[in-house]
């Protein structure tokens, strides 16, 4: 009984103890650093990469073609030089043999402002940078829609305030982000009428919420890869020489 | 039976401390400091090496053999220091579209890493090319609202886990952003999105009641803040909506913040919100100081950003 006491008035006096022992936060400092070139390379890393790089580096470092300047994608509000470079050679690289097989015109592109993953960088271009604008194994499909369905294609435009890549379309809004005019083509949209959009399998599936691609007549998946029609592109074009122009603009 | 043993063994040791507490607590009242250091990245996107010097944008830049010789300078001078990812290890230079993840897994494995999170990117391969490159992790994935139980990740990824350093309990939750919309079905197949508010106040009851850490961190992959969206869930949203996290960690939407952002939770306590861009170029470093001197904790906590 005695001991059973004695233990209780440890145990208590323990846990008076311990409080006193108790951590509290009492600062934090936060920061970021840089990882940059006066940081030495840890070579047992650099061994672990090296048979995976030489490897790669083969194929990479074919030069394909040549960027006067740099395109980034958040160069330009509601199109971009690179955007634009991306949707056209989309529709130049397709339009051959979609004719060839189903005997109709792409009527325009349309793609994804988040799909295009990196800058064209000033110089070279090679395979890498087909790479890195491209990581993605996204393929080529073209969709037939209803007018009424690019109609909803040019209001999501519109809504998403975003610059996502176009050709054969041309959208004008004021600043409350209101359709002044939507074309295909120059001409209006006839809702009647059957249009063959180009776009990539992402955003036929839903990607980026594009639904209006869902309610469509038919789609036509050309198995062409949206990295492989940019490595064809640049591999005739010596010089690419994309800009900004009026293909999708907000009056203010 | 075995439970009584316990008490009874417990009980004893706790006499000895309390024994050899006595002759010295008059006088020693050994005020020290406890340092906890976080270092993080996100959407690292497969930049194994560092940017070349002809790069319009990042010329030098990032490097995983480089990123290494920083930890480990970092952890020579702190060893009670834990290193997290936010996710989207995945994507963004051929060395995924090559060898699928491996070399990602492998360097992080060999970097230490000790969690990481899911970001949208790593379904890239599939659920089953990410499931394929988990042999090459031997680090923990923590996702708490991705429900995988109808899926090969399922028993693979963990909501939570209670990390321990010199005594400090580290509690790490995991958020991922919603897939539908986001990434094709047919990717992440029977994964389920769990709402992320839900999630965080059940992981929290947890990690702060149950698990009693110290110090709470949530890796978030749903983005910084959506300007256009400004309702949209993100993680200035989550940490105003919430309570008892010390610090998010947040990738997904690739921002650059001059410095770590101090946000207030739902009880006005202050949240610390860090995001470090992306491919790699930069090492987030968060340092938690504890302190048993009592003149020190009265103060509050400062911060310094």
């Amino acid at each position: 009984m005695k001991f059973k006491f004695l233990f209780l008035l440890l145990v208590l006096l323990c846990f008076s103890n311990c409080k006193e022992e108790k951590f509290t936060l009492t600062k934090i400092e936060g920061k970021q650093i840089p990882i940059t070139d006066s940081l030495e390379l840890d070579p047992t890393f650099d061994a672990v990469i090296k048979p995976y790089r030489d490897r790669l580096q083969e194929d990479m470092n074919l030069v394909l073609s040549y960027a006067p300047e740099t395109y980034s994608k958040a160069d330009g509000d509601f199109n971009t030089a690179i955007g634009n470079l991306m949707a056209d050679i989309v529709y130049e690289q397709s339009k051959d043999v979609f004719k060839s097989r189903t005997s109709n015109d792409i009527d325009g592109v349309l793609l994804n402002h988040g799909g295009i993953r990196s800058i064209i960088s000033k110089g070279n271009i090679t395979t890498k940078t087909a790479f890195e604008i491209m990581p993605f194994e996204n393929s080529i499909i073209v969709v037939a829609l209803k007018g009424k369905q690019i109609d909803s294609m040019m209001h999501y435009l519109a809504r998403a305030k975003r610059a996502h890549p176009i050709q054969g379309f041309k959208l004008s809004i004021d600043k409350d982000y209101n359709i002044v005019k939507a074309q295909v083509n120059g001409k209006a949209i006839d809702t009647a009428k059957t249009y063959y959009v180009a776009t990539n399998d992402y955003l036929v599936n839903g990607g980026d919420n594009m639904n209006f691609f869902a309610r469509n007549e038919g789609e036509y998946p050309l198995d062409y890869k949206i990295r492989n029609a940019l490595i064809d592109y640049f591999k005739k074009t010596d010089t690419i020489n994309p800009i900004i122009d009026d293909r999708f603009i907000q009056i203010k | 039976m075995k439970r009584r043993d316990f008490i009874q063994q417990s009980v004893a040791a706790t006499t000895l401390v309390t024994l050899g507490g006595f002759g010295l607590q008059s006088f020693n009242a050994a005020p020290r400091t406890k340092q906890i250091t976080i270092l993080h990245t996100n959407d690292v996107h497969s930049h194994i090496d560092a940017f070349g010097p002809e790069d319009g944008r990042n010329a030098n830049l990032g490097g995983v053999a480089r990123r290494a010789s920083l930890v480990e300078r970092i952890r020579k001078e702190n060893p009670n220091t834990l290193l997290l990812d936010a996710g989207d290890i995945f994507q963004g230079t051929p060395y995924f579209n090559y060898y699928g993840g491996e070399l990602e897994f492998k360097l992080m494995s060999k970097l230490k890493y000790d969690a990481a999170t899911i970001g949208n990117h790593d379904f890239d391969n599939g659920i089953d090319g990410l499931y394929a490159q988990l042999p090459h992790a031997k680090f923990d994935f923590i996702s708490s609202n991705y429900d995988f139980k109808n899926t090969v990740l399922d028993t693979h990824v963990k909501p939570y886990k209670v990390y321990h350093k010199d005594g400090i309990k580290i509690g790490i939750f995991g958020l991922g952003i919603k897939l539908e919309g986001l990434v094709d079905k047919k990717m992440y197949k029977e994964t389920v999105h769990l709402d992320a508010i839900e999630t965080t106040q059940e992981m929290t009851r947890i990690l702060k009641t149950e698990e009693h850490c110290d110090l709470i961190i949530c890796l978030s992959h749903m983005g910084y803040y959506y300007k256009n969206s400004p309702n949209k869930i993100s993680d200035l949203n989550l940490a105003k909506s919430t309570k008892d996290i010390d610090l998010i960690i947040g990738g997904h939407t690739h921002t650059f913040l001059p410095k770590p952002t101090v946000a207030q939770n739902s009880e006005g306590k202050n949240v610390l919100v860090n995001q470090v861009g992306c491919f790699g170029i930069n090492l987030g470093r968060i340092d938690f100081y504890f302190d048993n001197d009592k003149n020190k904790t009265a103060n509050g906590t400062s911060i310094i950003v």
